[in-house]
């Protein structure tokens, strides 16, 4: 495998350049990064220390570190829940994308590009949409609920939606492209002939697939778990429209201190833990596959 | 019976294909079914068919003026993130340089981050410089979450390229600018043109980063959210169906293009 890496970075080669040019090409996008993507995350650290002052919406800095840990005992529970419900939904997704993907893949012969599209056309129809849509599909008026209680599966008192239930299943539904493309990547690239070698060295399906399916389309589950781990544990309008007052996400607390509360330091420091969180869970999760493989 | 276990068996994959498809249509299918309700405020209920809704999109109030910031935001976004993006790019499919990883690094990290926090982190920059924030602030925030998915997708259509038809170019006496001109540029061109496609139905869909950066600016995802608590009136279905099917044609037409000229080569 190495060997055969080695071989095509000699053909499709990068190229040594001692001149500016690759920096002039950086320049402007990274600077637009710099200055609305690393200058905030700087303001919000300087927020998550600060204290109320005389006025509602001004704070004064000084440096109070112990924010952090009264915003976090306030909202242990939905931290937990955001985390929880994250890596509910990405084994959901991964169980649901993961098969599509493979027979997309390789069970799909011309019509591979049509449903390519098919994967990724319900998500032209607006995110909150569609979350109404669940919403109303498994609500109270809707035809799941009214079936379900005429057959005598569910009681007269119990809901599908204001759940946990909906709330994890509706994120795992609003990021499955986000799973399901990276697979796809990752799975067309196999050659079906080393599924062939497998076969002739007497591999069953069962031992092919865990020998060498899934060990060459790892890169794909890495970027697809992380793909919808990250915008699920940080999502808040599944949340709000699928779940009830006590499925609230940690995305509802900082929402609620921006904009009802208008406790900005309360709200920079649960911010900043969540990201610091996300990073340190990427950089334990990756640390064997790199980031490069990513990007 | 011992055909159809036999059968079930083979097919068993593409059974399960099938109901992950039903399962991702299945929003789509109502949301465009009640596009057709003759509803009047909310549209919970069936309330009998009507085209009405369809011919007249912009009938419930507020809903076209913030369907119209929704492709200002969306087209200005796009097209600045696109440029930057694909600069970005080419820099990095094409050249060893120093500062490479961090450069890596740097793209990754917005995605890396929950849009809350970018979205909280923008707005306490702004109130901390006393910015107001409007259109011009939503914008500047929609181009810097789609640099990053610029970058990546027209990134691997430059690695893929086959440096030897820059050589063979340039062996024909063209020069620098014209192997780039009328060689490379061509042929990574469906790369930026997904990478833009890409852009606009991530920009055109925020809500969180935008409830953040946008003020009192209205749009299309607003208007649902906030008519979600009363009702979402059809016509907002009537748009989101539209969007849909635009979307589609867009790819399947692109995709015909690219067949074609494949067929040619």
């Amino acid at each position: 495998m190495a060997a055969f890496r080695g071989a095509s970075a000699k053909v499709f080669g990068l190229k040594d350049n001692k001149s500016a040019l690759p920096y002039l090409l950086l320049i402007p996008g990274l600077l637009w990064l710099a200055i609305f993507f690393i200058v905030p995350i700087f303001s919000l650290g300087q927020m998550s220390t600060k204290v109320p002052g005389a006025d509602i919406g001004e704070f004064v800095q000084e440096y109070r570190f112990s924010n952090y840990i009264d915003a976090f005992n306030s909202s242990k529970e939905q931290f937990l829940r955001s985390f929880l419900y994250g890596l509910l939904a990405t084994i959901i997704a991964l169980a649901i994308a993961y098969p599509l993907a493979y027979a997309i893949a390789f069970k799909s012969g011309k019509w591979k590009n049509i449903l390519l599209v098919l994967v990724v056309a319900p998500f032209f129809v607006s995110f909150l949409l569609r979350t109404i849509a669940w919403k109303q599909i498994l609500g109270e008026e809707g035809p799941v609920v009214s079936v379900l209680r005429t057959l005598n599966i569910i009681s007269v008192n119990t809901s599908i939606t204001s759940s946990a239930f909906a709330v994890v299943t509706g994120l795992a539904y609003n990021f499955l492209p986000f799973m399901t493309l990276p697979l796809y990547a990752s799975l067309e690239r196999i050659d079906p002939r080393t599924l062939e070698a497998a076969g002739d060295l007497y591999a069953n399906g069962f031992t092919t697939f865990r020998k060498v399916t899934l060990p060459l389309s790892m890169p794909g589950v890495v970027a697809g778990t992380l793909l919808t781990f990250i915008p699920a544990a940080g999502d808040y309008i599944n949340a709000t429209i699928l779940g009830s007052p006590s499925n609230k996400m940690l995305g509802n607390v900082i929402e609620a201190r921006f904009f009802k509360i208008v406790d900005y330091p309360a709200a920079a420091a649960l911010s900043f833990t969540l990201m610091a969180a996300i990073l340190i869970l990427i950089t334990i999760y990756t640390k064997r596959t790199g980031t490069e493989e990513l990007v | 019976m011992k055909n159809l276990t036999k059968w079930l068996s083979k097919n068993l994959i593409r059974i399960y294909a099938f109901f992950a498809f039903t399962y991702l249509f299945i929003p789509v299918l109502y949301t465009f079914v009640f596009s057709f309700n003759d509803s009047r405020k909310t549209n919970l209920i069936w309330k009998g068919f009507t085209l009405d809704k369809w011919k007249n999109p912009c009938g419930a109030p507020d809903i076209c003026s913030a369907l119209g910031n929704s492709f200002v935001i969306g087209f200005t976004a796009t097209a600045i993130s696109t440029v930057l993006g694909t600069l970005i790019a080419f820099a990095l499919g094409r050249y060893r340089f120093k500062g490479r990883s961090a450069t890596n690094l740097l793209i990754f990290l917005p995605m890396a981050t929950p849009e809350i926090v970018l979205g909280a982190s923008l707005l306490t920059m702004f109130v901390n410089l006393g910015i107001n924030t409007s259109i011009l602030t939503a914008i500047i925030a929609h181009v810097m979450f789609c640099i990053s998915f610029v970058v990546v997708t027209v990134k691997a259509r430059v690695a893929s390229l086959d440096p030897r038809l820059e050589q063979a170019a340039m062996d024909l006496y063209a020069n620098e600018w014209q192997t780039f001109r009328r060689v490379t540029l061509p042929l990574v061109a469906p790369g930026i043109a997904a990478a833009a496609l890409l852009a606009f139905s991530l920009s055109f869909d925020d809500f969180i980063i935008t409830n953040f950066t946008a003020g009192t600016v209205n749009t299309f995802p607003r208007f649902v959210y906030v008519s979600a608590g009363r009702g979402i009136p059809a016509q907002a279905n009537v748009i989101g169906s539209a969007m849909f099917f635009l979307a589609l044609f867009i790819v399947v037409a692109a995709q015909i293009v690219s067949s074609r000229r494949k067929a040619k080569i």
